[in-house]
């Protein structure tokens, strides 16, 4: 797959504040790649810089084989750009809102169709400041696509919403990508980047850390897998150690065991291993390291602090 | 290309009247008050030129006050606007699409003059049917000399805008700087007979040469007679609009 945006040796910096500090990076071609951080990052000036909308200090940018700045134009009629929290007017209704983005393009999506897609077909009368925080995303991710754009940027599409308006909107994302259209996301939700992106690149106080998907950077920097299970069976602990650390735990009458190892056949093994010795087991669950923890361990420090 | 330039122009434009005309307490500020104010302060005073009125040394025109009040009225839904559009990431959405900067504000100042025009209508209106024979000026003449000073007061509201911090400010801030520009304009005190550092500032300030243009149309003298305060009007107009490129915030 071609990389549709390069981006080498990017440098930003506020006065004396260094929002991005020698960032290199590529998005291919139909992916959806995510920019993941915690707020402050870097992530929205990264992706500023990438569109055109603020100049770098260093660095190379390539989007669609052009340049930014220089061709700022045409470029504008081949990317679609969801800025973070800009709104629109209060008073405008959904269908004037389209109308008048159709009306910037040479070559615009059927909108009927659009807004059918997005589920935003009732709402067409509707004014702008009545719209839930979900509909006004979705009418934010319409404008960004009216005129089928080749990449299309969203920054931090789904802060403030509640989780169902999120997994919606996630499902469009996917829709989109599967159209053929190339996606740029940044998120500082984890969870989103890793069931959302097929790659993701961690950014922290300006430095990209690592880069890879989200299963491949889980499996890389977090090889642990844990299984815990509940059994009445004696001396399980001496039939499970050779496969990792075990621990127990006992509360009410009943003994709760860890197995702890690594490596993607761990499960599968003390499966096999609790077949073989015939151990009578009443739960069982696997905790499988996910992609915050990948991030705690890079960082030191979680999303949130 | 032009023509899709033109289009954007135009369904913007016509985008940000509907808006404008669904905000009910803007609509009102900007169309009726000032009309309003002219006839309350016309049944006062007296419709045209006061001259008896000398013991407080006031001769003001009323219909010229109204006609001021309604560029200053537009200055300042403009000043709004543009800190309300900022603060809400609106003006940032819309340089993301091929509209060109000025293609957005202008359709704001598009909207604004079509209104100060609405709004002036009403006053002449109101003003013929309330007191007859009084506004035998020319319409078309004193309609084109209050749409250059809007315009060259809207230029001046372009920097104002750019130095309001919050949309909170907006309001106050254009208060506090449109209606003082009205103190000094002439209108109620000869700017001659103001101290010498206040008539430089005068002579700077749009609302100065907009007063007297307009008193000039009012009485007949006419553009002839008042060609320096119109010139003044345009040279502030492009003075105000090279500044504000310089010093305009988008967010």
């Amino acid at each position: 797959m071609n990389p549709v945006i390069a981006v080498s040796h990017l440098g930003k910096r506020y006065g004396k504040t260094v929002a991005v500090d020698d960032v290199s990076l590529e998005v291919l071609e139909g992916e959806i790649f995510g920019l993941i951080g915690p707020n402050g990052a870097g992530k929205t000036t990264t992706m500023e810089c990438v569109q055109g909308h603020r100049v770098p200090d260093s660095g190379t940018i390539s989007v669609l084989g052009l340049d930014p700045r220089r061709d700022a134009d045409a470029l504008r009629q081949r990317i679609g750009v969801q800025h973070q929290e800009a709104q629109l007017q209060k008073r405008i209704k959904v269908w004037e809102a389209v109308d008048l983005w159709q009306s910037l393009y040479p070559r615009v999506t059927d909108a009927d169709a659009l807004l059918e897609r997005l589920g935003l077909a009732p709402k067409r009368n509707a004014k702008f400041m009545t719209l839930s925080g979900g509909q006004k995303q979705r009418l934010f991710i319409a404008l960004a696509l009216i005129h089928e754009p080749q990449v299309v940027f969203l920054d931090e599409l789904t802060t403030g919403l509640d989780p169902q308006a999120r997994r919606a909107i996630w499902a469009l994302i996917t829709g989109i990508r599967d159209r053929g259209t190339t996606v740029f996301l940044t998120t500082h939700l984890m969870e989103e980047a890793e069931r959302l992106c097929d790659r993701v690149a961690i950014i922290e106080h300006g430095r990209l850390i690592e880069v890879g998907t989200p299963s491949e950077l889980v499996r890389k920097h977090c090889p642990q897998r844990a299984v815990v299970f509940t059994s009445d069976d004696a001396n399980v602990a001496e039939r499970m150690h050779a496969l990792g650390t075990v621990e127990r735990f006992v509360d009410a009458g009943q003994t709760t065991h860890t197995i702890r190892g690594e490596g993607d056949d761990f499960v599968t093994q003390v499966i096999n291993c609790i077949a073989r010795e015939g151990i009578r087991v009443r739960g069982f669950r696997t905790e499988i390291p996910t992609l915050e923890d990948v991030f705690l361990k890079l960082t030191g420090h979680g999303i949130r602090d | 290309m032009r023509l899709a330039f033109l289009r954007g122009f135009w369904k913007l434009t016509w985008v940000e009247v509907k808006i404008f005309a669904r905000e009910p307490m803007g609509f009102f500020a900007t169309l009726i008050m000032p009309v309003v104010l002219f006839i309350v302060l016309a049944r006062a005073f007296g419709a045209g030129r006061a001259p008896s009125a000398t013991d407080l040394d006031v001769s003001f025109n009323t219909a010229i006050l109204a006609a001021v009040v309604i560029a200053i009225n537009a200055v300042q839904s403009l000043m709004a606007i543009i800190a309300i559009y900022r603060e809400g990431g609106i003006l940032k959405r819309l340089r993301a699409t091929p509209l060109s900067p000025v293609t957005i504000l202008g359709a704001h100042v598009v909207v604004k003059l079509g209104f100060t025009v609405v709004s002036l209508a009403l006053l002449v209106l109101a003003g013929r049917r309330l007191f007859p024979g009084v506004m035998q000026v020319n319409v078309f003449s004193f309609t084109v000399a209050v749409l250059l000073s809007t315009l060259s007061i809207l230029s001046l509201g372009f920097v104002l805008a750019s130095l309001v911090p919050t949309s909170r400010f907006a309001q106050p801030l254009g208060a506090v700087v449109l209606y003082p520009m009205l103190a000094v304009s002439g209108l109620f005190y000869p700017v001659e007979r103001l101290p010498g550092w206040l008539q430089v500032v005068a002579a700077l300030l749009p609302t100065t040469h907009a007063v007297a243009l307009l008193q000039g149309v009012w009485d007949g003298s006419g553009w002839g007679a008042h060609w320096l305060n119109a010139s003044a009007l345009a040279v502030l107009f492009a003075a105000y609009t090279a500044l504000s490129t310089r010093v305009f915030r988008w967010e």
